[in-house]
């Protein structure tokens, strides 16, 4: 447990040293949201009805953004291959690796989402859902990414298919998540997204850490 | 006895046996698939009575189902053969994955295109979101997704070991996204059209579509086993037993 913790506190503070690389892929986020009521109109009732989408695929791209960092640096300067040597399980140390970039990349976009939420015309308890699937939906972004990082790292070309690789893999997640989001604007009950979107959660934290452990073990080949 | 069988096996796991077996079994699939593909047309053309409802038109089905039965099996025989190249380290195995990975796509491709053919006289539209058409277009990318990764990746062993990953995640997903889907789509109620048929199927017509369903599967065995030979041509270029075969 310790070895996971140095290793988020290690990969957060490495991140507050470059502050630029975070905050580019929020500032993503952002401009991404802004720029499709300029591309279709400012009538809130049509920014109501595709405010969940429009929100949760630009996370969804932002997210992507972030993923051929996630191991690049430590690929390249050997720290990866010091993690596999050593005596701390590697899935561990993997898994605190994820969840520093969720830290990083995931919860920002959380914090933000409510916010552009309001841009979009979307309500309070709307809101409050938007946040809720989001929290619930983007640490499964980071872990299934992890996997697609994994796999192409030090690949030629490596970020455009990272990004064919994993976009089909995150359509359950964007499903159940804007889903909710849409569910609560038209009144209907949002706990079986949710529960969905949770389940998916528990079976990626379980599997992932470990699907990205064995691709990155034959990237270090 | 079982020691036997296992030995005999195992002989045909090496690319150097397989690779005469394998051209001894490609005329086979081809002569095969050419007989069932000719039954199976002259059925599905002259003998299938026209559809009360659908009219001539239907006929499309007997390409469109068995190309997306062979779209959805492939993507298992890969994974399967990719998950044991993985585990048993055998080279065969996962040259086996990469040779049906561009059929399976191919068939995933077929199954899109004659569906749209399909759906525009039938529906009015070439495409509706309806939940197999999105998990079939879903399953074209993992496709994409398993040839464009293997090809990036310059070291064969590793391209290999690292696409039995990605199947091997694609195929715990497929199940995940075909559910997912299917309720994001029931939840929309976008479409009134439901792709389900009348089970009352004329004899003549499921009889089409089971020839047609053979031909495309030894089209497809035909076909892959082709690719794998020249895959192992390629990969064991340097070893004695290739400039033998090619002499």
């Amino acid at each position: 447990m310790n070895a996971l913790l140095a290793t988020v506190r290690r990969d957060l503070l490495l991140a507050l040293r470059r502050k630029s690389e975070v905050l580019t892929s929020l500032f993503f986020f952002v401009i991404v949201a802004s720029l499709f009521p300029l591309g279709i109109g400012p009538e809130p009732a049509l920014l109501k009805k595709i405010a969940p989408g429009v929100l949760w695929v630009a996370a969804l791209l932002s997210t992507l953004l972030g993923l051929p960092r996630l191991f690049a640096a430590d690929h390249l300067d050997g720290t990866l291959e010091q993690m596999a040597l050593s005596p701390s399980p590697l899935a561990l140390l993997i898994a605190g690796k994820i969840l520093a970039h969720w830290l990083l990349c995931g919860l920002p976009l959380v914090l933000l989402a409510p916010l552009l939420g309001l841009q979009f015309a979307l309500e309070g308890q709307t809101l409050f859902i938007l946040s809720l699937s989001l929290l619930l939906g983007t640490p499964l972004l980071s872990l299934i990414g992890a996997m697609g990082a994994a796999l192409t790292l030090g690949v030629r070309g490596g970020g455009v298919l990272l990004a064919l690789l994993v976009l089909p893999l995150y359509i359950p997640t964007l499903i159940f998540g804007a889903g909710a989001v849409e569910a609560q604007s038209a009144g209907l009950g949002v706990e079986g997204h949710l529960s969905l979107l949770a389940a998916l959660l528990a079976l990626a934290v379980f599997f992932a850490p470990w699907a990205t452990t064995a691709a990155l073990r034959i990237a270090l080949e | 006895m079982t020691n036997m069988n296992l030995i005999n096996w195992f002989r045909f796991a090496s690319p150097q046996s397989f690779y005469p077996l394998a051209g001894k079994l490609v005329p086979l699939f081809w002569t095969l698939a050419l007989l069932f593909g000719a039954a199976g047309l002259w059925v599905s053309f002259f003998v299938a009575p026209t559809d009360a409802q659908q009219g001539e038109g239907y006929r499309i089905i007997f390409v469109h189902v068995p190309a997306s039965w062979m779209s959805m099996i492939i993507y298992l025989a890969m994974a399967f053969w990719a998950g044991l190249g993985l585990a048993l380290n055998t080279r065969l195995s996962s040259m086996m994955a990469q040779a049906l990975a561009p059929t399976g796509a191919l068939m995933a491709a077929l199954s899109l295109w004659t569906g749209a053919f399909w759906g525009k006289p039938m529906w009015g539209a070439w495409w509706v979101w309806d939940a197999r058409l999105t998990s079939e277009l879903i399953l074209f990318f993992l496709y994409v997704g398993f040839i464009a990764l293997q090809s990036a990746i310059d070291d064969p062993r590793r391209a290999d070991k690292a696409g039995a990953i990605l199947a091997l995640i694609g195929v715990v997903n497929v199940p995940i996204i075909y559910f997912s889907v299917k309720w994001w789509n029931t939840l929309h109620q976008g479409s009134t059209i439901n792709l389900t048929r009348a089970p009352s199927m004329a004899h003549t017509m499921l009889w089409g579509m089971l020839l047609m369903a053979l031909a495309f599967w030894m089209y497809s065995i035909a076909v892959s086993l082709m690719r794998l030979r020249a895959i192992m041509l390629e990969r064991e270029r340097h070893t004695e037993w290739v400039k033998h075969a090619l002499e």
